[in-house]
């Protein structure tokens, strides 16, 4: 480890395997581990997992079956846009009180799940299990099942309960549940070159640019999973040609489950970066082993970033050498960061997930310089040791980051739920690079001794 | 039309919430013990509860928010969380170093059974809690009372743990805060100062979720009431206690525990409460109101008095937590408005009874609900089917004001989506002048820009 001492006192013990060091560690980065009982991990539970996957779909009924606070936490805060209804922005619960969870709260979830599929006459529904209703022994499988018989509707339970493992067994939770909608719709005829777009959740309307490039070199999208999503959509996904999956931490089983079912294949995309973005578009043409489709995609690039570099310069000139560290749920997308980055000429020194896996992280092992630290599901107290021990002018990460950033004096980019300005594509690398240069640059750091 | 799937029409509700006025117990611990110095909030349950009601702090108050969870497994869920915690305890105090560590329970450790006492004196007896250091324990399960339920409870716990009595009173009298802002602990702090009351402040958030930026990053800030206060307050003369909901409990430990005598006032927000509290300190403490309190009331009365004719039956939705909503009704009735909507998902009968005797009188149209689905669902088809002037309340309200169109005061808990609650208090007489003002400029930037171009007006 090349960390220094005092540094190296302060990573728990434990946890010091969960910290690599490229080209002075001797031992490989561990990860996909159950956090340290006691640490101020920066991680969530299973029903958070469920919760953001699903989230987006906006024309179904997101029922949270559990005490109040599950739903008010979650009550919109993903910034996944809809273009039609807006019902996935209300926020439902079965507010789960000391009786229920003595008695029984399957009577609630019953009438909730009927008064609700009543007033708003929902698509479908989702009913997300939480942790004490694994452990009062609800039988909610059943609950929907009944509804969903009187009501002529879908209803899905997600078996999200928080403690049966981490963020990831959510993810596969909701892949369980969209995995019985898809394929319920066969009277549908898809058109040529279709795919589907699986984990991007349209943030700050991400979705809807992408939609715009594929549309233009000649590629259908059924359905996108689940950003701007609808539930009839879903039901025709089997009829794609070809899934296209980014975040693949969130969707990789669904995809893997579509190959399986309908012999869908998937490839593995990211749309943040230039070099990522164009991948992805020539990867589907690629695919489709379409001429005329893969220059159609090439124009299209070679479009963007006529315009696109040139206004990058100046951010790159005023940026060059600077330091990023980025903290991310997903590794998958810490790859992409780091291209980024090195595009407006920044150099990343420490880089890490909460949720990252083996391929992910030596991945970023050779993509990285050395001395650049990776680490798994780390604290807050490790962050801003490495921060500072690095001397980082720019940090990436999510709500619970910003404010240590701020505090160290670091410059901040959200690249989780609340960001603000669309950051995928063409027209997000420019966003990110402005975002990046106003934060890095801002005068505010000037006003305090760092 | 953001909520365009909400309807006019109100049809009875068994067991559905929709758009909470409330959340659970955990984080109203967690803030609770972040009023405390050195400490280290606790939650003895699944990584997702500490990790949310860190992010919902943070999106408050806009500061890093510290806390560790005992991040529980399936297996802990079927042996119980006693080793989660047991490690939990050993591993913090070796790496996050905290004087104090609050533990929390709950929903899912509460529904298992874990007994916090129990395993705490366990860490106790293994000799896991470093000589100095402290452990304590509250049990706050979710689907009990409501988020100030949390605070409340570990306030409590806060108590019974440090305060002790020893043969020397003390000349000092304690206020124990309800759930305000750092902003407004600080004004209370002010508010004694000019009184020159000796006082223990407890919890104290200020200088703690409203530290400056000096570039270093701090895991325990310099504010929040240290032990050695919490421990005197058991010598104290007398204690007031700032909101039946979030301080009762508290005072009567301290009296039970220690002998201490206590009065429960509602939050100073607006005129009559602030009366009633400078009243009651100035008694606890002995002490004649000085002339600079009287000034300041005496700027308040002025405002109204300038002002009046802006409030006159002017129609308020409010909704938020008990301990502020009682005073501030009585605030709007007391100018001349009329507060016609009230909601908190918070239980507890008082609040009915409070509300009636505030509202019968002079505004005896007005409806208001607590506990079970008294949510915002509710709150916004009472709208729709008579509309109001004024919304105020918590950032939830975002959505009613912008389909419907009203002027929104932005107060309560959570604000996500605007600054100045950290920094500018709302009680006491100033602050009851800063709601006033909060007040008159969105009802007055409505009528600028709706006015008719002929009746727009310079002077206001």
């Amino acid at each position: 480890m090349h960390i220094d001492h005092t540094t190296m006192e302060k990573i728990i013990k434990e946890r010091s395997t969960q910290v690599h060091t490229i080209g002075t560690s001797a031992h490989d980065l561990d990860c996909e581990k159950k956090s340290l009982a006691g640490s101020v991990s920066q991680r969530a539970c299973v029903f958070c997992g469920s919760r953001v996957v699903l989230y987006p779909i906006a024309d179904a009924l997101h029922l949270i079956h559990g005490p109040i606070g599950c739903a008010a936490y979650t009550w919109d805060i993903r910034g996944a846009l809809s273009s039609g209804p807006q019902l996935h922005r209300l926020s439902f619960s079965t507010d789960l009180r000391e009786r229920d969870v003595i008695f029984g709260g399957e009577p609630k979830l019953y009438t909730a799940l009927t008064e609700l599929i009543e007033a708003y006459k929902p698509k479908a529904a989702f009913v997300y299990s939480t942790c004490i209703v694994g452990i009062i022994g609800d039988d909610v499988d059943a609950i929907c099942r009944r509804v969903s018989a009187e009501q002529n509707l879908d209803i899905l339970p997600v078996m999200s309960e928080g403690f049966k493992g981490t963020k990831k067994d959510g993810y596969k939770a909701a892949c369980d549940a969209l995995a019985k909608l898809v394929g319920t719709d066969n009277e549908f005829q898809a058109p040529p070159f279709s795919i589907n777009i699986l984990g991007d959740f349209n943030l700050a309307g991400e979705l809807w640019m992408l939609k715009e490039y594929y549309e233009k070199i000649g590629v259908n999208i059924i359905t996108c999973l689940t950003g701007d999503g609808r539930i009839d959509e879903i039901r025709q996904a089997h009829k794609a040609s070809l899934n296209v999956v980014q975040c693949s931490g969130s969707m990789m089983h669904l995809a893997n489950e579509m190959k399986e079912k309908y012999g869908i294949p998937s490839i593995k995309v990211s749309y943040f970066g230039i070099e990522d973005m164009a991948d992805a578009l020539y990867e589907v043409a690629r695919f489709f082993k379409n001429d005329e489709m893969l220059q159609q995609a090439r124009d299209l690039v070679s479009e963007e970033i006529k315009t696109l570099l040139p206004a990058l310069a100046p951010f790159k000139e005023k940026l060059q050498g600077k330091k990023a560290a980025i903290y991310v749920g997903g590794a998958f997308k810490a790859i992409s960061l780091v291209k980024a980055l090195r595009l407006i000429g920044m150099e990343t020194v420490m880089v890490g997930s909460q949720t990252g896996n083996k391929d992910d992280y030596n991945l970023l092992k050779k993509l990285c310089n050395e001395g650049t630290i990776i680490v798994d599901d780390s604290n807050p107290n490790e962050l801003s040791e490495f921060v500072k021990e690095k001397g980082v002018d720019l940090f990436i990460g999510g709500v619970k980051e910003r404010p240590i950033a701020y505090k160290l004096g670091i410059g901040f980019c959200d690249h989780n739920h609340e960001r603000k300005e669309a950051l995928a594509g063409f027209e997000g690398m420019l966003n990110f690079a402005n975002e990046v240069y106003a934060s890095v640059t801002s005068p505010v750091w000037k006003f305090f001794k760092r | 039309m953001l909520l365009r799937h909400t309807t006019d029409k109100i049809k009875e509700r068994k067991a559905l919430t929709v758009n909470p006025a409330k959340t659970c117990q955990p984080i109203g611990a967690m803030y609770a013990a972040l009023g405390v110095h050195g400490c280290l909030p606790h939650s003895h349950g699944s990584q997702g509860c500490c990790s949310y009601h860190r992010s919902a702090l943070t999106r408050h108050y806009k500061e890093p928010v510290m806390a560790a969870t005992s991040s529980f497994t399936e297996g802990s869920s079927v042996f119980g969380g006693q080793s989660n915690l047991l490690q939990s305890i050993t591993n913090i105090f070796t790496i996050y170093e905290p004087e104090i560590i609050a533990v929390h329970s709950t929903c899912l450790s509460e529904t298992i059974g874990d007994d916090l006492g129990q395993i705490v004196g366990k860490a106790q007896d293994d000799g896991l809690i470093p000589e100095g250091k402290h452990v304590i324990q509250a049990a706050t399960p979710s689907y009990v009372g409501s988020h100030v339920t949390g605070y409340a409870n570990m306030l409590e716990s806060i108590v019974k743990y440090f305060a002790r009595k020893s043969d020397k009173l003390k000349k000092q009298i304690n206020i124990l805060a309800g759930w305000v802002e750092p902003s407004d602990m600080r004004e209370l702090k002010r508010i004694l100062k000019l009184m020159k009351i000796k006082n223990v402040l407890l919890p104290d958030t200020s200088d703690v979720l409203d530290a400056p930026m000096t570039g270093k990053y701090e895991m325990y800030p310099k504010g929040g009431t240290t032990i050695p206060e919490i421990t005197s307050m058991g010598d104290s003369l007398f204690t007031i206690g700032l909101g039946e909901w979030a301080t009762r409990n508290a005072a009567i430990m301290l009296d039970n525990q220690c002998k201490v005598k206590f009065d429960i006032e509602d939050l100073p927000i607006g005129l009559q409460a602030t009366d009633r509290f400078i009243q009651t300190l100035s008694k606890a403490g002995s002490v004649s109101v000085p002339e600079s309190i009287n000034d300041e009331r005496g700027r308040l009365v002025d405002v109204i008095t300038d002002m009046h004719q802006y409030f006159y039956g002017k129609r308020v939705a409010l909704w938020g937590d008990p301990d502020q909503l009682i005073p501030l009704v009585e605030f709007l009735v007391s100018i001349d408005m009329k507060p016609v909507y009230i909601v908190s998902g918070t239980p507890g009968k008082e609040f009915g009874k409070r509300m009636e005797k505030i509202l019968e009188e002079r505004v005896p149209e007005a409806k208001y609900k607590n506990g079970a689905n008294a949510d915002m669902l509710l709150m916004h088809q009472w709208i729709k089917d008579n509309p109001v002037d004024l919304l105020i309340g918590n950032t939830y309200g975002k959505y009613i004001a912008r389909d419907e169109d009203i002027p929104f005061v932005r107060m309560g808990f959570p604000i996500m989506d605007r600054i100045g609650h950290s920094y500018f208090s709302t009680i006491g007489y100033m602050g009851s002048i800063r709601i006033l003002e909060k007040i008159l400029s969105v009802l007055m930037d409505k009528e600028d820009a709706t006015c008719l171009e002929e009746s727009f007006e310079l002077v206001m």
